[in-house]
């Protein structure tokens, strides 16, 4: 339908709108989170949906303490190698539609922990991360921002086509293969359907910057 | 109570064990007490519950690893070289290390004192790693031994729970040992460098990567 005609019709009180936005607003209006964090993150986590951040204003506002009954997932904190097949059996658990916050440095990456011998290089090695936020650790605002940037995804998805959602789609996963514990590392170390390392040319790394080389 | 005092209270009181002190140069000055394993459960039951030294508080067990060093010491020596005598340098080479050790700090709640600093060495590094728990005294040492026994690999005997507290059951390493190698999972590294750099440089090369 033509926005200026739905715009004209809604001034005369006349709401039209489609399936695909009444869906859409359906979902990201009540995202629900699972009850669950790490680290510290966990803690401005928490501060983002008390009274003063209130992400309840965004539709967010009841954590649910069981993977069954949430939609999202707000990996908050530093992921061990030791808890990230739990993390990943969590993810398993929540049904379709689900989404993933990577929250803070250490989720994506590891942060400053990255070179520890129990650390995780991120979660996005298991699952699809659909929101990174930075930070050691983010503030309540960028938790927002990232709630935000989530609800526009959601709002900007097609019921139909090639580029719909995976839980459209019965060709797409909705379940990760799960980490075992190995002899020295997590077995496999990483999903390769979910995760490809960025390619990153070290060749140039490390050389003197100073210019004189 | 100084260390030397404490140390001819134990001999007095625990016959047969062997103490040594072991000198802390730093402007710290807290010299430790090296005591033999096989003895080291009745002198730390002495120092616990003896009447003047009442060390009723363990606030920290940590391990260190000592791996095989080999230091030359260069020291001049008159030589007669040709029916001349000269000054010529000796190297000598001796062997250091090659043990775990786990370090207690003990203090006295009672008589205001500490820290006693106590430290237990074992034969080896591969499988004579047997230390005496104490863990039956101080409660307190019960995660720590735990930790050092995860992490170092040291055995303590007498433990009553001795499993491995932060790695998973099944993991053979230990990885605060200064041989520990971590595993190669070096495919992204946004800014490497150092040995950083070195380790993502081989896992490319190995991969066949840029």
């Amino acid at each position: 339908m033509d926005e200026q005609l739905k715009s004209e019709l809604s001034r005369q009180g006349v709401v039209a709108t489609s399936l695909q936005e009444l869906y859409n607003w359906g979902r990201k209006s009540s995202l629900w989170p699972l009850n669950f964090g790490l680290a510290c993150c966990a803690i401005e986590m928490i501060a983002t949906t008390m009274a003063r951040y209130d992400l309840a204003r965004f539709g967010a506002e009841v954590f649910r303490p069981s993977p069954r009954q949430a939609d999202l997932m707000i990996v908050a904190g530093t992921v061990t190698k030791k808890m990230a097949p739990q993390v990943v059996r969590l993810y398993n658990q929540m049904p379709e539609p689900k989404y993933v916050i990577s929250m803070g440095a250490c989720a994506i990456s590891g942060g400053p922990f990255k070179q520890g011998y129990n650390v995780l290089k991120g979660i996005d090695r298991y699952i699809p991360v659909d929101v990174y936020i930075p930070g050691c650790p983010p503030r309540p605002e960028a938790l927002i921002d990232a709630f935000l940037m989530l609800q526009k995804k959601i709002d900007e998805q097609y019921l139909t086509g090639p580029n719909r959602p995976r839980h459209l789609n019965a060709d797409m996963p909705s379940e990760f293969v799960v980490p075992e514990f190995g002899e020295h590392d997590l077995e496999p170390t990483q999903n390769r359907d979910v995760w490809k390392a960025p390619l990153v040319n070290i060749s140039i790394a490390g050389k003197n910057d100073s210019g004189s080389d | 109570m100084t260390l030397e005092a404490i140390k001819s209270e134990i001999e007095a009181n625990v016959p047969g064990c062997q103490l040594e002190i072991i000198p802390n140069t730093s402007p710290s000055a807290q010299h430790s007490l090296l005591v033999d394993p096989a003895h080291a459960l009745t002198v730390a039951s002495f120092l616990r519950d003896g009447a003047t030294v009442r060390l009723d508080y363990c606030s920290n067990v940590t391990g260190i690893d000592w791996p095989v060093k080999e230091v030359s010491t260069k020291t001049k020596v008159k030589k007669i070289v040709d029916g001349v005598e000269k000054d010529v340098d000796e190297v000598v080479k001796t062997q250091t290390g090659g043990y775990l050790e786990v370090v207690y700090h003990l203090y006295s709640m009672e008589q205001r004192q500490g820290p006693v600093i106590l430290r237990m060495r074992t034969e080896d590094r591969a499988d004579r790693v047997h230390l005496p728990s104490f863990t039956p005294l101080w409660r307190s040492a019960d995660f720590q031994e735990r930790e050092i026994f995860d992490l170092f690999g040291v055995i303590f005997d007498g433990h009553p729970d001795l499993r491995r507290l932060l790695m998973w059951e099944g993991f053979v390493d230990h990885p605060m040992r200064r041989d520990y190698v971590d595993p190669d999972d070096y495919e992204y590294e946004p800014t490497p460098h150092n040995e950083v750099l070195k380790r993502a440089r081989e896992h490319q090369s190995a991969e066949g990567g840029l």
